[in-house]
C-alpha cells in the first residue's frame, strides 16, 4: 500500500491512531475485514464507502463502542483495548455522531454537561462552553434551549461538547449531510484550524467534492475491506466512485423533448399548525406541479419537510379542501386512501416503520398501499395473488435482491427495499407521486435505478414532487428547485438558475433579492 | 465468556411454534419443584393434574365445556391485543353478558314465550358485552385513558352489580334466601349435545367464532388492518388504516364475545344466575390468548390446555388436598414463561467469546 502523504512530517513519528487488521465479525457477516488505517497528527482524514461498507463499525471499534472480534487498535504507538467510549474520551478521541444526542427542552449548557465525565462545576463549565464556542468561531448562547435552535446550531453543540474534551482525535459522521453549503464552507474553516492545531480528523462522507477539497487523505472501503489508501486531492471524484462502488455507475438520462401538460398537483396557500410540541408551522405554502415535470424541494432537514409530506399525503387533515388539488378535485380534507384512489402515490423517508411495516412479508407491504385502488381487494377480501403479483412486478422491473419471493420487509438492504417501496409506487401508474428522500442512505446503483424510475415516471406524464437534502440528486433530476425554511417554501428556481450558493442563501434563511440574485448568477 | 441475545434478521417461524411448548415444560419443571416443597409427590401430583382428566368421558366433557367459554373469550381478546388495545376486563364483559341475557331468561321466567328466548338471549348478551367495552374504548379514543386500567376496574363494577341482582331484585323467592334467580326455562336454556352429557351447543358456537377469526384475520382487509395497526401504527396511518376506529371494533367485538360466552355459561353449565359463575374466564382468557400465540388454532389448543388445568386443579384437590389456588399459580407461572420465550422468536441467544486475538497481534 501506498503511502498517502509522503509530505516528510511523519519520518521517525509513529501515527497518532493505527488499526491493524482489524476486523468486526457479526455472526458469519464480516462487517469490518482485517482493516489496516494510519491516522497522523495534522491530518485530515476521510473515510470513503457506501452505506454497509463498514465504515460505521470501523468508528465504531475506534471509539470504542464495539469490540473487535480480532486484530488491534493502536494509540500513539501503543496497543490499547477500549473498554467503553468514555476511555476513548479520556485518552483524546471525540467522535460527532451523524444524528444528534440532544434533549430538546434542556439549555445548551446543560446539554453539554450531560455529555461529559468531568467533575467541574456547572458555572465553570458553562464559561468555557462560551470561551471554547468563541474562540473556534462556533457561536452558542449556554443558556438557549436546544429545540429553539437550527440544526446547523444543534451540530455546533456536538462539536464544542467534543472539543471541550480537548480531543487529540476527533471523529465527524458525515458532518455536511445536514447542513446549507454555506454553513459547511464555516464547518470547513473550523477544521482547517483543528487540523492547524496539531489535531488529527477522520471524516466519514460520501460527497466526494467535498473530500477532495477538504482532506489530505482518503481510505476507502468497499463490503468491508480497505480498497485503497490515496490523496484525494490527485484522484477525480469519478475515479473515488469507483474505487467505492467497484465498477462504473449507471448514468441517469432524462428523456429528451418532455412536455408539460395540465397542472397535476397544486397546493394553494397551505398553513398547519405542528400537531407535536416542537414541530414546524408550515405557512402559506402554494406551488404548481405539472404533469411531466419534477418539482425538487430542498432544505436543511426539519423545516417543515415532513409536516409538508404529511399535509400532501392526507396523513393530516386541512380543514380547507382548497389547500391541496390533486387532479383538479379539492383534497385537502380527503385521507390518504381517497387521494391515492384520485391517482395519487407517496414514498415517505422512512422506510421501515413508515413505508412499511417491518415484520409483515412484501406482499402484505404492498397490501398496504395497493388496497386503496389496486384491485388487491374484493368485497373485503384479500386477493393474495394480485398481492403477489405486485411483488413479482416490482423485483422485476426494479432488480429488487432478496432471498426468497415474499420475505419480510425488515429482512431487505436499505437500497432493495427502497426500490420495491417505489416499485410498488410506481406500478401503481400514479398521475402524482410525492416522494422524500428517495435515494436515503441507499448504494449508488440503487440510487441510480431510482432516480431513472422518477424521470421515467414523469416522462409518462405523471407529476412528480422530491425533496431531498441532497443538492446533487435534485440537480439531476429536478426541473425546477424551491426551498424550505422555517415551514415556508421559496418560489421555485429553474434547476439551470439554481446554483449551489443561491440555494445555499435560502436554505439559510435569506430571501433572493432582485438585485443579489443578478448578482449570483454572475458569481 | 457470556450469553447474549441476539437480533434474528427475521422471526423465526419454528420458535414461535415450538416457544408454547418450552413455557408449558419450563411450568411442569417449576411445578415439580413446588409440589416438592409443598410435600406433595411431584409425580402423582403432576398425574392427576395432566394425565387423570384425560382418561374418563366425563373429565374430556367437563374439559370441553371449560374451554367453551376461554376459547370464545381469548378469540376476541387476541382481536384486540393484535391490534395493541388492551382490553383486560374481558371478566366484566362476561358477567355483563351473563346479567344482560339473564334479564330476559327471568322476566319470561313461568311465561308460555317461544323458541325465541334463547336467540334473544344470545344477542342482548352480546350487545351487552359489546357496549361494556366500547367505555374503556371510547374513554381511550376521546381523553387518552388507559384502556388497561378502565376496563379492568369495570370488572369490578360487573361483579358488583351481579351481585346485587341476585341479592335483590332477581332473588328466586323459593331459594331459601341463596342469592341465586330461579332456575332458567327450558327455552331460556343452551341445549345439551349429548343427552344426559355436559357437552352443550355453546362449543359447536366457540368453534363457529374460530374458524369466522380465522377468515377475519388472514383473509379479509378487515383483519389486515388489525394486524397492521397493531405491528406498525406509522406504517398502518400511512396505509390509511384509522388506529382509533380499530380501538372501537375490537374492543366492541371482543366485548360481544365475552358477553355471549357468559349467558352462555350461564343458560348452559350453570342453569342460573348467581355470583361465582366464572371461575376468572376472563383472566385466564389472557393467558389462553398468548399462550396460543394470537392464533386461532393455538387458541383452541391453549384453551383446552388451560381447562385441563382447572379439572386437574380440582381433581388434584379432591385426591391429594393440593390447594385449588395452586392452579392459579399454575396459570401465572405460564403466562411468565410464555412471554419469556417469545423473545426467544425475535432474538437467538448466543455464546461471546472475548477476543483474545489482540493479545496476540502485538507483534
Amino acid at each position: 500500500m501506498l503511502d498517502p502523504t509522503p509530505n516528510g512530517l511523519h519520518s521517525g513519528e509513529s501515527p497518532l491512531l493505527q488499526t491493524v487488521g482489524l476486523t468486526k465479525r457479526y455472526g458469519d457477516f464480516l462487517a469490518n475485514d482485517s482493516i489496516d488505517i494510519d491516522i497522523w497528527p495534522k491530518e485530515i482524514h476521510a473515510l470513503l464507502g457506501e452505506n454497509g461498507a463498514g465504515k460505521s463499525t470501523l468508528v465504531k471499534a475506534i471509539y470504542g463502542l464495539i469490540q473487535p472480534s480480532a486484530g488491534e487498535i493502536r494509540w500513539q504507538g501503543d496497543r490499547i483495548v477500549l473498554s467503553g467510549p468514555s476511555e476513548a474520551r479520556s485518552r483524546g478521541i471525540g467522535m460527532v455522531f451523524q444524528h444528534f444526542s440532544l434533549f430538546d427542552n434542556l439549555t445548551v449548557a446543560e446539554n453539554v454537561a450531560l455529555g461529559l465525565d468531568g467533575k467541574e462545576s456547572f458555572k465553570d463549565m458553562s464559561a468555557r462552553l462560551e470561551q471554547v464556542s468563541k474562540t473556534y468561531g462556533l457561536p452558542l448562547d449556554p443558556r438557549r434551549e436546544v429545540w429553539q435552535l437550527s440544526v446547523g446550531e444543534r451540530q455546533r453543540i456536538e462539536i464544542v461538547r467534543a472539543l471541550m474534551q480537548d480531543p487529540k482525535f476527533l471523529i465527524l459522521d458525515e458532518p455536511t449531510a445536514v447542513l446549507t453549503p454555506q454553513e459547511a464552507d464555516q464547518l470547513f474553516i473550523v477544521l482547517e484550524r483543528l487540523k492547524a492545531e496539531g489535531r488529527a480528523i477522520l471524516y466519514i462522507s460520501h460527497k466526494l467534492e467535498e473530500v477532495k477539497r477538504l482532506c489530505d487523505t482518503a481510505t476507502i472501503l468497499r463490503g468491508g475491506k480497505k480498497i485503497q489508501t490515496c490523496n484525494p486531492g490527485l484522484e477525480t471524484a469519478a475515479s473515488l466512485a469507483r474505487m467505492m462502488v467497484g465498477g462504473e455507475i449507471k448514468e441517469v438520462k432524462a428523456a429528451a423533448g418532455r412536455q408539460t401538460t395540465i397542472p397535476r398537483l397544486v397546493v394553494n396557500d397551505l398553513s398547519l399548525a405542528p400537531d407535536e410540541a416542537h414541530g414546524v408551522r408550515l405557512e402559506h405554502i402554494s406551488f404548481e406541479l405539472k404533469g411531466g415535470e419534477i418539482l425538487g424541494i430542498a432544505g436543511v432537514a426539519g423545516n417543515g419537510q415532513d409536516e409538508l409530506f404529511a399535509a400532501l399525503s392526507g396523513e393530516r387533515l386541512s380543514k380547507d379542501p382548497g389547500t391541496v388539488v390533486i387532479e383538479g378535485i379539492a383534497a385537502g380534507h380527503l385521507s390518504i386512501t381517497k387521494r391515492r384512489k384520485l391517482g395519487a402515490a407517496f414514498v415517505p423517508e422512512e422506510r421501515l416503520g413508515h413505508g412499511t411495516a417491518p415484520r409483515m412479508k412484501l406482499s402484505e407491504n404492498a397490501l398496504l398501499t395497493g388496497h386503496a385502488a389496486s384491485g388487491m381487494v374484493n368485497h373485503g377480501f384479500i386477493d393474495t395473488a394480485a398481492t403477489l403479483k405486485t411483488v413479482d412486478k416490482a423485483t422485476e422491473t426494479f432488480d429488487v435482491r432478496k432471498a426468497k419471493r415474499d420475505p419480510e420487509a425488515a429482512s431487505l438492504s436499505g437500497g432493495n427495499l427502497q426500490k420495491f417501496i417505489v416499485g410498488r409506487e410506481i406500478l401503481r401508474n400514479p398521475a402524482v407521486l410525492v416522494v422524500s428522500q428517495p435515494t436515503w442512505g441507499v448504494d449508488a446503483g440503487a440510487a441510480a435505478v431510482i432516480r431513472q424510475a422518477l424521470l421515467d415516471l414523469a416522462t409518462a406524464g405523471a407529476a412528480v414532487l422530491v425533496t431531498s437534502q441532497d443538492l446533487d440528486e435534485l440537480a439531476e433530476i429536478a426541473d425546477r428547485i424551491a426551498v424550505m425554511f422555517h415551514g415556508r417554501l421559496s418560489e421555485p428556481l429553474a434547476t439551470r438558475d439554481a446554483t449551489r450558493e443561491k440555494l445555499g442563501l435560502l436554505m439559510g434563511g435569506s430571501s433572493l433579492e432582485p438585485k443579489e440574485a443578478a448578482h449570483a448568477v454572475g458569481a | 465468556m457470556q450469553l447474549v441475545l441476539e437480533k434474528r434478521a427475521e422471526r423465526s417461524n419454528t420458535i414461535a411454534l415450538v416457544s408454547p411448548l418450552i413455557a408449558i415444560g419450563l411450568t411442569i419443571v417449576t411445578m415439580t419443584i413446588l409440589f416438592a416443597i409443598l410435600g406433595k409427590n411431584p409425580l402423582l401430583a403432576l398425574q392427576a393434574y395432566f394425565i387423570a382428566p384425560l382418561t374418563d368421558g366425563y373429565s374430556l366433557q367437563e374439559i370441553a365445556v371449560k374451554a367453551t367459554p376461554l376459547v370464545m373469550i381469548a378469540i376476541g381478546l387476541s382481536l384486540c391485543y393484535l391490534a395493541n388495545a388492551w382490553n383486560i376486563g374481558a371478566e366484566g364483559q362476561f358477567l355483563i353478558g351473563a346479567v344482560a341475557g339473564s334479564w330476559i331468561a327471568v322476566k319470561t321466567q313461568g311465561t308460555d314465550a317461544g323458541a325465541w328466548v334463547l336467540p334473544a338471549m344470545l344477542v342482548l348478551a352480546a350487545a351487552a358485552g359489546a357496549l361494556y367495552a366500547l367505555i374503556p374504548a371510547i374513554c381511550k379514543v376521546k381523553f387518552g385513558a388507559s384502556e388497561i386500567l378502565t376496563s379492568l376496574m369495570l370488572v369490578y363494577v360487573a361483579d358488583l352489580l351481579l351481585d346485587y341482582l341476585v341479592r335483590g331484585p332477581w332473588r328466586d323467592p323459593n331459594g331459601f334466601n341463596f342469592p341465586t334467580t330461579a332456575e332458567f326455562d327450558p327455552v331460556a336454556t343452551v341445549p345439551l349435545l349429548i343427552e344426559g352429557g355436559r357437552l352443550h351447543l355453546g362449543s359447536i358456537i366457540a368453534l363457529l367464532v374460530v374458524a369466522a377469526a380465522a377468515i377475519l384475520l388472514g383473509r379479509t382487509i378487515k383483519g389486515f388492518e388489525i394486524r397492521v395497526v397493531g405491528a406498525a401504527p406509522r406504517a398502518a396511518r400511512f396505509g390509511g388504516f384509522n388506529a382509533n376506529q380499530l380501538i372501537i371494533l375490537t374492543f366492541a367485538v371482543s366485548g360481544a364475545l365475552a358477553g355471549l360466552a357468559g349467558i352462555i355459561e350461564v343458560a348452559g353449565p350453570v342453569g342460573h344466575l348467581q355470583p361465582g359463575i366464572s371461575p376468572g374466564y376472563g383472566f385466564t382468557a389472557i393467558i389462553v390468548a398468548f399462550l396460543g400465540r394470537l392464533n386461532q388454532i393455538g387458541i383452541l389448543i391453549a384453551g383446552l390446555f388451560l381447562a385441563l388445568t382447572f379439572i386437574g386443579g380440582e381433581q388434584a384437590q379432591i385426591a391429594m388436598k393440593i390447594p385449588l389456588d395452586v392452579t392459579k399459580v399454575f396459570q401465572g407461572i405460564l403466562l411468565f414463561y410464555v412471554l419469556a420465550c417469545d423473545s426467544l422468536i425475535l432474538y437467538r441467544f448466543k455464546l461471546v467469546f472475548p477476543n483474545r486475538q489482540v493479545a496476540r497481534g502485538a507483534g
